[in-house]
């Protein structure tokens, strides 16, 4: 009696457009001109960013841009111990929430520039950009979070964002 | 049973390809319209449920995103099911059987233009036998449509004559997509694309979204003067087996239909049936026992336009906005899903 067959592979590929749609299209290309565009909801004022487009929590479109500064607070964070395929940053390294000034709802990004023993909440962080020429629709056009030297923001500034 | 009634229904113009707006974008103008229509408080709608498919964007999970034009807080009691959007309209009447809540929304959403969707239909085939050998859905559709020609029922020209009364209807309806007046003799002159089907016996590949509410009892009468109330609506499938099935036939809609009240040749003054492909309306004619004098698809169909996901609730919405405004008193609505007519739903309205 012959083996039974216990695999078969059935190589699939599918290639897709993504549609970033207009809120995040406007908020990719303002990262060309190193600005932040995020979007006020009309009925509960909060800023979103990176925007979609509409406010998840009304359901209501999101017609008004604001522009949040590229300081911020970090809201919650994580250190990074374990290697992974892809990484381009040696562990052991920060990943952060960072509450940007203007906006009410936190974005992720790397956090350097800092042991990663003093990463804390409530810490002032500030954009590092990339050099112009460098500057894409993406968000590594910020190449990391770094601390601002300020102090540190109080629980009740960002207790409301986690 | 408790009566249950579409009370409302809205649609976005449907698109070759919607390259500006992400699927949240597209949907909010579409559920919103359906709310305001409906004039029930949006935060009164006591159920809501989708029907998508996250093979097409390629995104995992692509329905929670889509929870963003809804408004979810404080939080909605919401399901989602990875069929068209009629399967959704099923389950949130189920739901308001259940007596506690009286109101739903339910949407659907498509952007069947980001992958290449003659190939991501075949996953829906068989994985072991059928789909590594990648028939993409217009050969599967067009393997149908020798099955119905060989059946001696039908003829080229017939499939042709569908397709041309589709697009002459469609110039009606403002969301169509493909819409004209072609002659019969000039559609027929036309190269198969895969034989026997040619260019316009296919569906055209569509972006869009539409969104229907539903209201039972005393609320549908309150907020609607002439409520499509569904009298009977069920759903049933076949094998996953091609090669199980009579292709030139849909026991499945026969059962369906007979199950929602569509036998007996009661009349009905329109239909709007789901047919992606123009041999495939012929089939489902048959299989409902559709007389001629009802009116087939005013709306256009599928083949005007075909955003996978949306079109099945569409002819639902279609068929009940006859009634709500006075063009039809007792309408048939059908949706399909899978290849090949798999699996039908039939939902009978009326006005009273």
């Amino acid at each position: 009696m012959s083996d039974p067959v216990m695999v078969i592979a059935t190589p699939i590929r599918l290639d897709y457009t993504y549609t970033a749609g207009q809120a995040s299209s406007r908020f990719l290309r303002g990262l060309t001109e190193r600005k932040l565009l995020g979007q006020r909801c009309p009925e509960c004022r909060k800023v979103y960013i990176p925007p979609r487009g509409s406010c998840p929590t009304c359901g209501v479109p999101t017609a008004e841009d604001v522009e949040c500064k590229d300081t911020g607070t970090v809201t919650t964070f994580c250190v990074v111990n374990i290697p992974f395929p892809g990484q381009a940053i040696r562990p052991p390294f920060v990943a952060a929430s960072v509450l940007l000034d203007g906006a009410d709802i936190a974005l992720f990004h790397l956090l350097q520039e800092v042991d990663v023993q003093q990463a804390r909440m409530g810490m002032r962080v500030e954009a590092l950009w990339v050099p112009d020429e460098e500057l894409r629709p993406s968000m590594e056009s910020i190449r990391y979070f770094r601390p601002s030297g300020e102090p540190d923001a109080p629980y009740a500034s960002y207790k409301d964002h986690l | 049973m408790r009566d249950v009634a579409v009370v409302s229904f809205a649609q976005s113009p449907y698109v070759r390809q919607d390259l500006d707006r992400n699927e949240v974008e597209m949907l909010m103008p579409v559920i919103t319209g359906a709310i305001e229509r409906s004039g029930i408080p949006r935060k009164e709608i006591g159920f809501v449920v989708s029907g998508s498919c996250d093979y097409l964007a390629g995104q995992p999970f692509a329905f929670v995103n889509a929870l963003d034009a809804v408004g979810a807080w404080p939080p909605i009691a919401e399901s989602h099911v990875e069929m068209d959007g009629a399967w959704a309209l099923y389950e949130a009447w189920v739901r308001l059987q259940c007596g506690d809540v009286d109101s739903a929304l339910v949407y659907a959403f498509g952007k069947s233009s980001l992958g290449d969707i003659r190939d991501v239909l075949t996953l829906q085939l068989d994985p072991y036998y059928v789909a590594p050998l990648w028939p993409d859905s217009v050969s599967i559709a067009a393997l149908q449509a020798r099955a119905l020609l060989d059946s001696g029922r039908y003829v080229e020209r017939d499939f042709a004559e569908v397709a041309a009364r589709s697009r002459r209807d469609a110039t009606a309806n403002p969301a169509a997509q493909v819409k004209g007046a072609d002659a019969v003799d000039d559609l027929l002159a036309e190269p198969y694309i895969a034989s026997p089907l040619r260019k316009h016996d296919c569906p055209p590949i569509s972006d869009g979204a539409a969104a229907v509410v539903l209201a039972a009892g005393d609320v549908a009468r309150s907020v609607c003067a002439r409520p499509a109330w569904i009298r009977g609506i069920d759903h049933r499938i076949e094998a996953h087996a091609l090669g199980a099935r009579d292709l030139a036939e849909s026991p499945s809609t026969r059962t369906a239909g007979e199950r929602a009240g569509a036998h007996n040749g009661r009349a009905f003054d329109i239909a709007e049936l789901h047919a992606p492909f123009s041999h495939q309306e012929l089939i489902l004619r048959d299989a409902l026992g559709l007389d001629a004098g009802v009116r087939i698809n005013p709306s256009g169909g599928a083949l005007a336009a075909n955003a996978v996901m949306v079109a099945g609730l569409a002819r639902i919405g279609e068929a009940a906005m006859r009634i709500i405004e006075g063009e039809a008193s007792r309408a048939l609505a059908h949706a399909t899903s899978g290849p090949a007519l798999q699996q039908n739903l039939v939902c009978v309205m009326e006005a009273s």
